[in-house]
């Protein structure tokens, strides 16, 4: 386990790549062990929903590969297109999540004192933490990856040494964009301090989210579903034909696979793929003994800067002041957390591009024309609150829900001061929920009007969705009060643990029940004046008022609940 | 003043705090001493309100932290051993902050903000994040955090670690001088010689139990024999662990 390496002309023992690694293996174990039956149901219910969603990718794919392999000629250019694309997306998704891990594990993680105050060998220490930062950023693309590479094997009859080969060609492409983020993210923060860099890659990474999301929207890709609009069919398979990125590595993966299952393996893939990865580690490996101890110091600056008040803070004085010093100070502390943490704010551009896909998406909604009905009109918009409430969720697992567990070290604080947690919450409440209605208040009367709904329907659609809006933060708020994760320092992970699951089950589940509730008034409303016939106004207001009331337990009871758990949390 | 009565936490099957009973009189500095797991802790943590006693009682001025929290947690101020703060906000931006939480702002608090950070050398750094702070200085913050709304009671968790010497002399004397206008400390400490010069009574701590309690004379007179606190506190503690220590380092 121990070689020997030289330090100040003192030969010294240096730690193996294993012992290096162990730390996180035998973490993993005793958690493992330690893990109570909430945990264990936990893993459970989150094994079932992985579950479902193999079964579902794995059968879309399957039915879609084998429909695919019924058309002569261009089926197989049609696989290999679906797959180059698939690999090329988890390729970029790869990408991105090395260099941000890498930033963690190279320069942030807690272990690194220890680890370059001890005489480890430079080459030792870059592969444990590149092998570490690859085990991070890519677990969940194997297993996203897994389901589609089966459902290839599986409709092209790769037979039983498949698995082998595309575990063979595929990491590779594991590899690659571990070593590429790793030196991108040294290069960075050498050039800036690495607290710096977090705020910088968290930036460009959204960035690069939302223009790949914006970009794939506005190229309108459904439009090459129809091989009518192409002049011929010699263009359509020439352009099926040609490689998306013959120089981007997840294209050699794809044509190893597709060869491999077309009987005609092609191994200068495989080569390309095993070359490419060595000597990206290679150049790696070169450049983190040449850039990073000087990165490693420059990682130890605080990146530190006055943060004026300014005329922000007295606008934020003078908006707040009428509500008493305790909320004023915690409505302040909230906005100013919230905008100085880049981590945060920086989520919102990319909400925003979701936002402008979500739009453009209704505006090319084929509203009207052949078989557009009076009902199906109107049945729309309802379904646009629907997809609006969607949006909410996922707004408020991101903003709201993490809430209670970013106030985790500073507990002691609140616990010891004469603060009631009450206060807390509803401080918290209503600093996540107003921008968040004015949001979907303004989504669902621009989709509506570009819909043309009329006042009826955009109404019902402004007030429901203002309803939900409610019930989804009061839920929010309880669910990461009852599911708080203390121990996290980045906030972006909070929503996808355990309670962001359930919290967004639950959303699932008052967006349903308010469907189901204003269904039938709307529907008699809307069949009243389509036919004439009268609708007695309790069965209109029945429905809208049980609604209502859904609504409003979703937004007490947690907060009650939250209170509770708050008052009982031990820091 | 403060007053523990059976003052019990236990965690599962281990009993970190074992039936506390003491009283802190007014205008007493109260040192709290005892090895790595003993207790002291735990039991500064119930003090302050964070956590809840599995059994016991503790008032705060006469005030039982349990039925009243916000009456006794008002007259309270907590200093924590480990600085944790929200990293984006000023030092001064998180003074009012704190202040704020004790239903206190305006000119008063303005100007004794400024004092504090003045007292602490923080003066220059009052405008920038917290995160750029060293430890030291977030020491230093948390420490006049808890003098911002003039408490009657401090509760103190290892106030010396990672204090510059100027500041360790600073805060002694705003102890002292805390304490001379009638209010009550209780304070825990590695730091033998710190508690056996500044504390009125001491306590030593062990296994969540009270071993010894007194003045330092009487604690002397306790423990025949032994002149220093440190010479009381291994008898009493780990005379054993100290003496393997050096056997180790013959080997």
């Amino acid at each position: 386990m121990f070689s020997m390496s030289e330090t100040s002309g003192r030969v010294a023992p240096s730690a193996g790549l294993f012992h290096l690694l162990s730390p996180k293996f035998l973490s993993a174990m005793a958690r493992s062990k330690v893990a109570g039956q909430t945990h264990r149901a936990r893993i459970v219910l989150l094994g079932l929903i992985g579950a479902a969603f193999w079964v579902i990718v794995f059968g879309l794919l399957f039915r879609l590969l084998r429909y695919f392999a019924g058309i002569a000629e261009i089926g197989a250019f049609l696989a290999t297109k679906l797959l180059g694309l698939i690999l090329l997306s988890l390729f970029g998704i790869l990408i991105l999540s090395n260099i941000v891990t890498a930033l963690s594990s190279f320069f942030l993680a807690k272990d690194l004192d220890l680890l370059v105050a001890s005489p480890v060998d430079w080459l030792r220490l870059y592969l444990s933490k590149l092998i570490d930062t690859l085990l991070h950023s890519s677990w969940m693309v194997v297993l996203v990856a897994l389901p589609i590479l089966t459902a290839y094997g599986l409709s092209y009859h790769g037979g039983f040494l498949f698995p082998l080969v595309a575990t063979a060609l595929f990491v590779p492409m594991l590899v690659i964009p571990a070593a590429l983020g790793s030196a991108l993210t040294l290069i960075l923060v050498n050039v800036f301090p690495a607290r710096r860099t977090r705020d910088i890659l968290s930036i460009i990474a959204v960035f690069a989210a939302g223009g790949v999301l914006l970009a794939l929207r506005l190229i309108r890709p459904e439009r090459l579903t129809r091989p009518e609009g192409f002049r011929s069919l010699v263009e359509f398979i020439s352009l099926l034909r040609t490689p998306t990125s013959p120089w981007i590595p997840s294209e050699w993966a794809a044509q190893g696979i597709m060869s491999w299952l077309q009987h005609a393996p092609d191994w200068l893939s495989a080569y390309m793929l095993w070359s490419t990865a060595a000597a990206a580690v290679v150049v790696g490996a070169a450049l983190h003994r040449y850039a990073y101890p000087r990165g490693f110091t420059k990682a130890q600056e605080s990146g530190g800067r006055p943060a004026g008040a300014g005329a922000s803070g007295g606008i934020l004085a003078r908006v707040l002041g009428g509500l008493g010093t305790v909320r004023h100070q915690l409505l302040s502390k909230e906005i100013r957390t919230f905008f100085r943490d880049t981590t945060q704010w920086s989520q919102l551009i990319l909400l925003a591009v979701l936002v402008v896909v979500y739009v453009f998406n209704v505006k090319f909604l084929p509203l009207h024309g052949v078989g557009m009905t009076f009902f199906l009109q109107n049945v729309i918009p309802f379904v646009n609150i629907v997809l609006a409430g969607f949006v909410i969720a996922s707004i408020a697992a991101r903003f709201i829900f993490p809430g209670v567990s970013l106030e985790g070290r500073q507990l002691w604080l609140l616990r010891s001061s004469p603060l009631d947690m009450r206060i807390l919450l509803w401080a918290k409440f209503w600093v996540g929920t107003l921008p968040l209605l004015i949001l979907a208040v303004a989504l669902v009367f621009v989709t509506d009007v570009l819909m043309e709904v009329d006042a009826f329907m955009m109404t019902v659609s402004l007030m429901t969705i203002t309803m939900l809006t409610f019930g989804i933060a009061g839920l929010a708020l309880g669910f990461g009060a009852v599911f708080p994760r203390f121990e996290t320092e980045n906030a972006a992970q909070i929503p996808t643990s355990f309670g962001g699951l359930l919290l967004m089950m639950a959303a699932i589940v008052l967006i349903g029940g308010v469907v189901l509730l204003e269904a039938r008034p709307i529907y008699r409303a809307l069949g009243a004046r389509m036919y004439g016939y009268t609708v007695s106004p309790y069965e209109i207001w029945i429905g809208f008022g049980l609604a209502a009331a859904l609504c409003l337990v979703a937004t007490f009871i947690p907060i009650g609940i939250a209170t509770r758990e708050m008052r009982r949390l031990e820091g | 003043m403060i007053t523990l009565r059976g003052l019990t936490k236990k965690y599962g099957s281990f009993t970190a705090v074992d039936e506390i009973d003491l009283t802190v009189p007014p205008g007493e500095l109260f040192g709290f001493v005892g090895p790595n797991g003993a207790g002291k802790t735990t039991t500064l943590r119930m003090i302050a309100g964070i956590l809840q006693p599995t059994a016991g009682v503790v008032e705060i001025g006469g005030i039982d932290i349990a039925k009243r929290p916000a009456a006794a947690k008002a007259r309270l101020g907590f200093i924590p051993d480990r600085p944790f703060i929200y990293e984006k906000l000023t030092g001064l931006e998180f003074l009012h902050f704190v202040a704020g939480l004790y239903g206190q702002s305006g000119g008063i608090i303005e100007h004794r903000a400024r004092e504090l950070l003045a007292l602490f050398d923080l003066e220059e750094w009052s405008h920038e994040l917290v995160e750029s702070y060293s430890h030291g200085m977030r020491q230093k913050l948390i420490i006049a955090s808890a003098f911002i709304h003039r408490p009657e009671v401090l509760v103190v968790d290892e106030p010396m670690v990672g204090l510059d010497p100027k500041a360790a002399r600073i805060l002694k004397d705003l102890f002292r001088e805390f304490v001379g206008r009638g209010h009550t400390i209780m304070m825990s400490t590695h730091t033998l010689e710190v508690a056996e010069a500044l504390c009125d009574r001491i306590g030593i701590i062990q296994d969540g139990k009270i071993r010894a309690l007194g003045t330092m004379a009487e604690l002397r007179q306790q423990h025949a024999g032994h002149g220093k606190l440190e010479e009381i506190f291994l008898t009493l503690t780990g005379e054993r662990a100290a003496r393997a220590a050096m056997d180790v380092l013959d080997v």
